[in-house]
């Protein structure tokens, strides 16, 4: 049975990291944020410039880019499934999609009992180096 | 959706602004390399009202570089001529306060009665408590013996790189210009791109009392301006205030060029309201009501938002009520309308993910007691990012509770016990601020020291006076601005041990 992904992407997000990379000539990765004003947002960056470390979960790839949150924030996000979005607007942070004037967005929804039992495994921080 | 229909005061006239601003550095109006220029759009309707440069890793490097020149000379300026600036910046922004109020309710949003009464006095009195501090302050000595002296005397970091949020444009500059200068350092600011123009006006102003490089701002995207300015191996310190990951990477570069950092970066906060405060149905009842509701100051964009209301389960009935009732008396509508109390989020993204952040609450089962939609007004505000205040029902779990919104939303649950509230208060990453509202005078005293916290506000909320130290525990970051002892992360010591005996220690 597939497993079931824990972050996904809209047809509009998709094209924005195509975009990107196209533009800065490399691979790109994202690492959730908290905390204050653009915080609770997803960062994009290219790939291995945001050193992620053993306090990192790694949530998954989603279209070709490794996914990232601090393990602590990830306590209280894993039982929602994240999709990757898009909106218009002028974020803050140094996430490369800013200048284009849209922001990625992090839109969730609670996983089901059923698909709860059936995610797409994580790795850690230490784990994820380990293999790369 | 409901939508409201407006029957307010006219709004006030909006300050008139140039077509663009270019970077100031060194004293002059640089044009950015690129020749490119971005818009500022206002959140009152979501229209750009002016265009900042684009700046990019040479207008950084042009800026340190006149920074550099400026230090040579601003880091042997007496004491008593730093405070002298320092209080003619404030003198200034006295005569203009009106119309930087109006200036920053334009660029960011928030009600004019905010930036009238709060933002912009307290940016005066931190210039001034800056000035003030310097002409007070001593490095100190001490004699190990009668032959051996140690001084340990003050010195400026250097050029220092400040990276301003967009939540208090002007005052979060302040906080973190006031403190640099006074200590003798050069500054290179990068305001928030939400909001590049109020501190472009401001130093217009000033550009006449402050010497030439002393303060330097480069506006731009965070990717093209802030990265090469965190990165330069020129500056000898970063101040941030924003969020983890950006805050996580800032510390990565720091960490190539061995510099300190300082951080502020958000937080959770708890307010919590114990039995005896309904003992009475009082004057300080009402405080205590409005502590609650101060969550909607600034639309809930303040790194210390009450964002958790912890109340005890006895009181729960009574005092969410009158929370409630004084929660959807909140006047929204036009930012520069005198009697508006509630404005604008400061960008559609930031408005976007609050309402995303509704919808999870919703799907985590959080019931709404009030609010808990887009405010959806009209009159000429349709495009603009307008969200009702909203109160949650929840628990503590749920990502309501444990994420920052930086909306006009907060989230209410109950406890039994005195542990069971410091256990909710303290289970979350963040520990910038906290409420504490008692009529027990224990209570006043214990609980503070058993939340995790950098600012307990002990039965009030939300004030920001010069002179008490601000900053944060746990994922918060950490420095103390507003406080004297914010000079010493804008300062390094130099000891000089100096020894006055003749006789040599006889080793070789």
């Amino acid at each position: 049975m597939e497993t079931i992904k824990r972050v996904l992407i809209s047809e509009e997000a998709k094209e924005t990291v195509d975009i990107l990379r196209k533009r800065f000539g490399s691979e790109l990765m994202f690492h959730q944020s908290g905390g204050c004003c653009d915080g609770s947002s997803p960062m994009c960056f290219e790939k291995g410039d945001f050193k992620v470390g053993s306090q990192d979960i790694w949530m998954g790839e989603v279209y070709g880019c490794d996914f990232f949150m601090s393990a602590d924030q990830f306590e209280y996000w894993e039982h929602t499934q994240l999709t990757l979005d898009i909106t218009s607007g002028r974020g803050s942070s140094f996430s490369i999609e800013i200048p284009m004037g849209i922001r990625f967005i992090i839109r969730s929804k609670l996983f089901t009992d059923e698909e709860l039992q059936n995610l797409n495994p994580i790795k850690t921080g230490e784990e994820y180096l380990a293999e790369s | 959706m409901t939508t409201l229909t407006l029957s307010q005061t006219k709004p006030v006239d909006r300050p008139s602004v140039k077509e663009k601003y270019d970077h100031f550095i060194g004293g002059k109006w640089v044009a950015p390399s690129s020749g490119e220029y971005f818009d500022n759009i206002s959140p009152i309707d979501g229209k750009a009202f002016t265009k900042a440069a684009r700046g990019n890793k040479e207008d950084v490097e042009k800026a340190i570089d006149a920074a550099h020149v400026a230090f040579k000379t601003w880091s042997k300026t007496s004491a008593a001529e730093r405070s002298r600036v320092l209080n003619k910046i404030a003198d200034i922004i006295e005569e203009n306060l009106e119309m930087l109020a109006r200036l920053e309710t334009v660029d960011n949003g928030k009600a004019l009665r905010e930036t009238r009464a709060a933002d912009l006095p307290l940016c005066i009195d931190h210039f001034r408590y800056f000035a003030g501090v310097i002409r007070a302050d001593e490095s100190s000595i001490s004699e190990h013996d009668e032959h051996t002296v140690s001084i340990a005397l003050h010195e400026p970091l250097g050029v220092v790189a400040q990276i301003i949020p967009w939540n208090f444009p002007l005052l979060m500059a302040t906080w973190k210009i006031a403190p640099a200068l006074a200590a003798g350092c050069c500054t290179v600011v990068k305001p928030a791109e939400q909001t590049p123009t109020s501190l472009m006006v401001l130093m217009e102003l000033i550009a006449d009392v402050v010497p030439p490089g002393v303060i330097n701002v480069v506006t731009g995207f965070g990717v093209e301006a802030g990265k090469p300015l965190a990165t330069s191996k020129r500056v000898a310190k970063v101040a941030f205030t924003g969020e983890t990951t950006t805050g996580r990477l800032i510390m990565q570069y720091a960490s190539e060029n061995l510099i300190p950092v300082t951080m502020e970066l958000g937080g959770k906060s708890p307010n919590i309201f114990m039995k005896s405060v309904a003992d009475a149905d009082d004057e300080f009842f009402d405080k205590a009501v409005e502590g609650a509701v101060m969550f909607a100051l600034n639309q809930g964009e303040v790194c210390t938002c009450p964002s958790r209301i912890l109340v005890h389960e006895d009181i729960y009935d009574k005092f969410m009520e009158r929370v409630i009732e004084r929660t959807k008396a909140i006047k929204m509508g036009h930012p520069l309308a005198e009697d508006t109390m509630m404005g604008a989020q400061a960008s559609n993204d930031q408005y976007e993910k609050i309402l995303s952040y509704l919808d999870i609450g919703k799907q985590e089962g959080a019931t709404i007691l009030c609010g808990g939609e887009s405010a959806g007004l009209n009159s000429g505000l349709e495009t603009g990012y307008y969200v009702k205040p909203t109160i949650f029902k929840g628990n503590n779990k749920m990502r309501v509770f444990q994420e920052e919104i930086f909306g006009p939303v907060t989230c209410v649950t109950t406890f039994k016990t005195t542990e069971e509230a410091i256990e909710i208060a303290n289970d979350t990453m963040y520990g910038l601020g906290a409420g504490l509202w008692s009529r027990d005078a224990h209570e006043l005293y214990q609980v503070p020291r058993a939340i995790q916290a950098g600012r307990v506000w002990v039965n009030c909320y939300h004030a920001y006076p010069a002179h008490a130290p601000f900053g944060g525990y746990k994922k918060s970051g950490f420095g103390r601005e507003n406080h004297l002892m914010m000079l010493d992360h804008y300062r390094q010591t130099k000891n000089m041990l100096i020894s006055y005996s003749k006789e040599k220690l006889g080793f070789f």
